[in-house]
């Protein structure tokens, strides 16, 4: 089927998500959308499955004009959506998450739980999944549930297939077992329209690519463009692929941690027996896919989990058993892996927002008052010196971008006098200008001489950042490797294929 | 709290689990063991005797009286409940769980042993105690079932109890005014759906807090019919509050089963209404398509959206729904049992089906089970009130909510919400 948009505008408010937008996907084409987070794909592609209502434009299908009230409409009309964050019900099983919404009856409205079980079989053969029909979803690991939203759409019998950013949760080996089942669907004769920003994926796949920039179509790309060509069509502007940084001068080992566990509520043990040290001036980035215990992991450095075993200690002094409050005091410095949820309050303006943590003493708090005074001048200076683009330090963070919202946190977390440094997924969701400059503070931090641990899921930023490299498989240590480690080793021990040589407890 | 790791890892297998114990249960347990050694052995009863009588007089089948030597039993069973509580904080220690049907034994023994104590000397009718049971249930259950539906479908329904006083209130004017009662259970249904209305136009079109609407609406029911009562029903009481009741009903056969003959097939209509109710939203929540569309949507209404179920209209109806069944229940209060009505008559009712709600799991027969386990509670303070028991009939007026908190605080254990429960569906 051929699908066909056609000068679509959206406007929220005053801003235009999206600006006069055409596309066209031929039938058995696969055309891949690029653009930064907040470039307007998700935008544009919620349009289309009848989510959003477009203010202007059309869109056409086998060129016959069609007007969604909603995703029912769309998805009669041939459309599915492997959505980012997967659209399944985690306590359901997979059939009944394939039947909803169009669910086989038998007489007196009675589920007809084998005819959806069958067809669930039935599209897993075709492609070679293996999925039971009657597994609950939320006990599948991310990879197969994402196969689940495949044959959801499939059992719609979508002729168009949107993917909106299927990669961000896989390994890379489960990217590439991805990529083919794209290709099979090609094959079958299906459109598919593949959003994302890795450009890596963007090449290794597509047949053509357009690039989307604030909203508005940027250009045209082939698919045999360079990396550097096709970055800079996405951003508008010449960018640095790698992180500039000299070779780390590691002092003796500051964070020790031994035999670690963690135990989470529902009593899975979700870190097992970890050990590992961390050296004064060098970075070491804690990789794998999301899940494997990285969180809890950071968590527990923190101490922020409620059961955990093993030992913690930093310059010879032990942070296990401490509260949050003699952990930071001990100088641990702390971005949290979720930035709107815990690492800002949304609420509260900048200047608020970069005294969070230093509420308990001089020179913030004096005999109980806040020193207002102080505090303003603190975060004026501090909004300077990160480059925090603001009207005011009374603006509300919630109304920060991403990057100047990471920005506020960094600058809370650097200004105290730290010891050691922790930053969960520092770049997540951020556009290429701001990781350039998260990157660029990390490393600064580590020259001075500070540990830092970096939790990263994106090869990419672990490449980039790392003196060594920590890869977490199902919430044991897989092993530790130098910070040139290939790409392809990476990915097998993200997926839980110790590296030979290495011992799994180096 | 404590931990301990059960099962060795295997790559590629799901997480290691572990079993996480608590105290909460052994604790419990000694409390009431401790309160046993005190009662029932220390505080000897004048009578030497306490008798359990099974069947009515009226019954086909007479079973024979069952007389226990009352200190004796007391002993006994004090004992039994020392040792099951030592069983309980063995197994903690041991670091495994404590399973339910020790605690259902522990109940069921300090039960009996509880009887035999209170009513020593005289004769203590196990089945009134049954019957009684079923009946006080009958309104907690029809609320329990529209708070499953509500919460189901995402939206809390704080809103039971108003719903129940105006199905209590519409049932005894309409069914007073046509003379039948059963157009007066029509009228209670309708009354449930009016204050559901309130609810799902404020919670799901105008995204209100939902416990702030609901307790407003419970504030606002109880104001208006207390109002209309005192100025409109008690000045013209023979018109429009003196509503035929329902007989009772004797299933032929089934009902002269011994013991569970009286209390489940000896009852009026709306008990009778009640069985298929369960039954139904049962059936309907896991076996038909409303029941997966509305799970869906009171779990993850976008996902349910984007497979184009109609995220708002679904909720709406389906609350109207849940209001329709407890305004039903509250039919019983005057229909059913009282035969008029009265001020405040539902007393709390609705917030106890709530509470068997969130202790039945947001199941519809685990929610019945827990509303039949409350009316139990109220129940035993009649009968013992009836017989004369050496505990002040007050004090005796605690237990259903005592119990309550017990059973929602303690025994419900890790329990899982509807994932969208309380949060409206806002589309951006």
């Amino acid at each position: 089927m051929k699908l066909e948009i056609r000068g679509i505008t959206k406007r929220f408010g005053a801003l235009v998500a999206n600006d006069h937008i055409d596309l066209v996907v031929e039938p058995g084409e696969i055309h891949a959308l690029l653009g930064e987070n907040g470039a307007g794909k998700s935008t544009l592609m919620n349009v289309l499955y009848g989510l959003y209502r477009a203010d202007e434009g059309d869109i056409l299908l086998d060129d016959v004009p069609q007007h969604f009230s909603g995703p029912g409409d769309a998805m009669a009309a041939g459309i599915g959506m492997v959505h980012q964050h997967f659209m399944l019900i985690p306590v359901f099983t997979v059939a009944e998450n394939v039947m909803l919404g169009h669910e086989p009856t038998k007489a007196g409205g009675r589920l007809d739980l084998p005819t959806a079980r069958a067809k669930v079989r039935e599209i897993s053969e075709r492609f070679g999944f293996d999925i039971d029909p009657d597994a609950l979803v939320e006990d599948l690991p991310v990879g197969v549930q994402q196969r689940v939203e495949i044959i959801k759409a499939l059992s719609r019998d979508a002729k168009v297939l949107v993917f909106d950013e299927p990669t961000a949760v896989l390994t890379p080996q489960e990217t590439d077992e991805l990529i083919e089942i794209m290709r099979q669907l090609k094959a079958a004769g299906t459109s598919i329209v593949f959003i994302t920003h890795k450009l890596r994926e963007v090449r290794a796949i597509a047949d053509r690519i357009t690039v989307i920039r604030l909203g508005k179509v940027v250009g045209e790309a082939s698919p045999t463009a360079s990396n550097v060509e096709l970055a800079s069509l996405m951003v508008g502007r010449a960018v640095e692929l790698t992180v500039d940084k000299g070779a780390s001068v590691p002092g003796g080992p500051a964070l020790v941690v031994e035999d670690l566990s963690v135990i989470n509520p529902r009593g899975d043990v979700v870190v097992k027996n970890v050990s590992f040290d961390v050296c004064a001036g060098e970075v070491l980035v804690i990789a794998g896919v999301q899940g494997n215990g990285q969180t809890e992991l950071t968590e527990a450095l923190l101490g922020l989990q409620e059961r955990v075993t093993g030992r913690i200690t930093l310059d010879g002094k032990p942070l296990t058993g401490r509260s949050v409050r003699q952990i930071l005091d001990a100088g641990v410095g702390f971005v949290p892996e979720d930035r709107t949820e815990d690492g800002i309050v949304a609420e509260f303006t900048i200047a608020e927002n970069l005294m969070l943590d230093r509420s308990t003493a001089a020179p913030f708090v004096k005999a109980g008052n806040l020193q207002l005074d102080y505090r303003d001048q603190f975060a004026r200076e501090k909004v300077t010196e990160f480059d925090i683009r603001t009207q005011g330090i009374d603006t509300h963070a919630g109304r920060l971008s991403g990057g100047n919202q990471q920005k506020v946190v960094l600058a809370r977390e650097l200004s105290r006098d730290l010891r050691m440094f922790v930053a969960a997924q520092p770049t997540r969701g951020l556009d290429v200008g701001s990781i350039e400059v998260v990157h660029s503070r990390i490393i600064e931090t580590r020259d001075s001489g500070i540990p830092v641990i970096v939790i990263s899921t994106e090869l990419d930023e672990v490449t980039a950042l790392a003196d060594r490299i920590l890869v977490m498989y199902r919430g044991g240590i897989i092993g530790i490797v130098p910070g040139d480690t290939s790409r392809d080793v990476l990915g097998l021990m993200m997926a839980g294929e110790a590296p030979a040589g290495t011992g799994a407890a180096a | 709290m404590s931990t301990e790791t059960t099962a060795p890892a295997t790559a590629g297998s799901a997480p290691e689990k572990t079993v996480i114990t608590s105290w909460k249960a052994p604790i419990a347990l000694g409390v009431f063991a401790l309160l046993a050694v005190v009662l029932f052995v220390f505080t000897p009863r004048p009578a030497d005797t306490s008798t359990f009588r099974l069947s009515t007089p009226s019954d086909v089948i007479q079973l024979p009286e069952i007389v226990l030597p009352t200190h004796a039993t007391g002993i006994v069973m004090t004992v039994l409940l020392v040792a099951l509580s030592a069983y309980s904080a063995w197994l903690v220690w041991q670091k495994r769980r404590v399973p339910l049907w020790l605690i259902v034994v522990f109940a069921v023994l300090f039960l009996i042993a509880f009887l035999a104590w209170a009513g020593a000397g005289a004769s203590i009718p196990i089945y009134g105690l049954l019957i009684g049971t079923v009946s006080l249930s009958v309104p907690l259950i029809f609320g329990a079932l529209g708070g499953v539906i509500s919460e189901r479908v995402g939206v809390v329904n704080i809103a039971i109890e108003g719903q129940l006083l105006a199905g209590a209130f519409a049932s005894a004017v309409i069914a007073s005014i046509t003379g039948n009662p059963y157009v007066g259970l029509i009228g209670a249904a309708v009354a449930g759906v009016l204050v559901s209305f309130v609810l799902a136009a404020f919670a799901i079109k105008y995204f209100v807090d939902q416990i702030i609407v609901g307790v407003v609406l419970n504030v606002l029911v109880i104001g208006l019919t207390s109002f209309l009562f005192s100025q409109v029903l008690t000045e013209n009481t023979e018109l429009l509050n003196r509503p035929p009741r329902f007989e009772q009903i004797a299933i032929p056969i089934l009902s002269e089963i011994p013991v569970i003959g009286p209390m489940l097939f000896r009852q009026s209509i709306i008990v009778y209404a009640m069985y298929v109710a369960v039954f139904l939203v049962w059936f309907g929540l896991f076996h038909t398509r409303w029941g997966l569309r509305l799970r869906a949507v009171g779990e993850h209404p976008q996902a349910a959206d984007t497979v184009g179920i109609k995220v708002t209209t679904l909720r709406f109806w389906n609350v109207s729904l849940a209001g329709a069944i407890a305004g039903f229940g509250g039919a019983y209060f005057t229909l059913g049992s009282v035969g008029a009505f009265n001020k405040e008559m539902t007393a709390g009712m609705g917030f106890i089906a709530l509470a068997a709600v969130i202790f039945g799991r947001w199941d519809p027969i685990r929610a019945t089970l827990a509303a039949l386990l409350f009316g139990f509670a109220s129940n035993i303070q009649n009968v013992l009130g009836i017989i004369g028991s050496p505990v002040p009939s007050e004090f005796m007026l605690m237990v259903p909510y005592v119990v309550t908190i017990f059973a929602v605080a303690g025994l419900v254990g890790v329990s899982r919400p509807p994932a969208a429960n309380g949060t409206p569906y806002i589309k951006s």
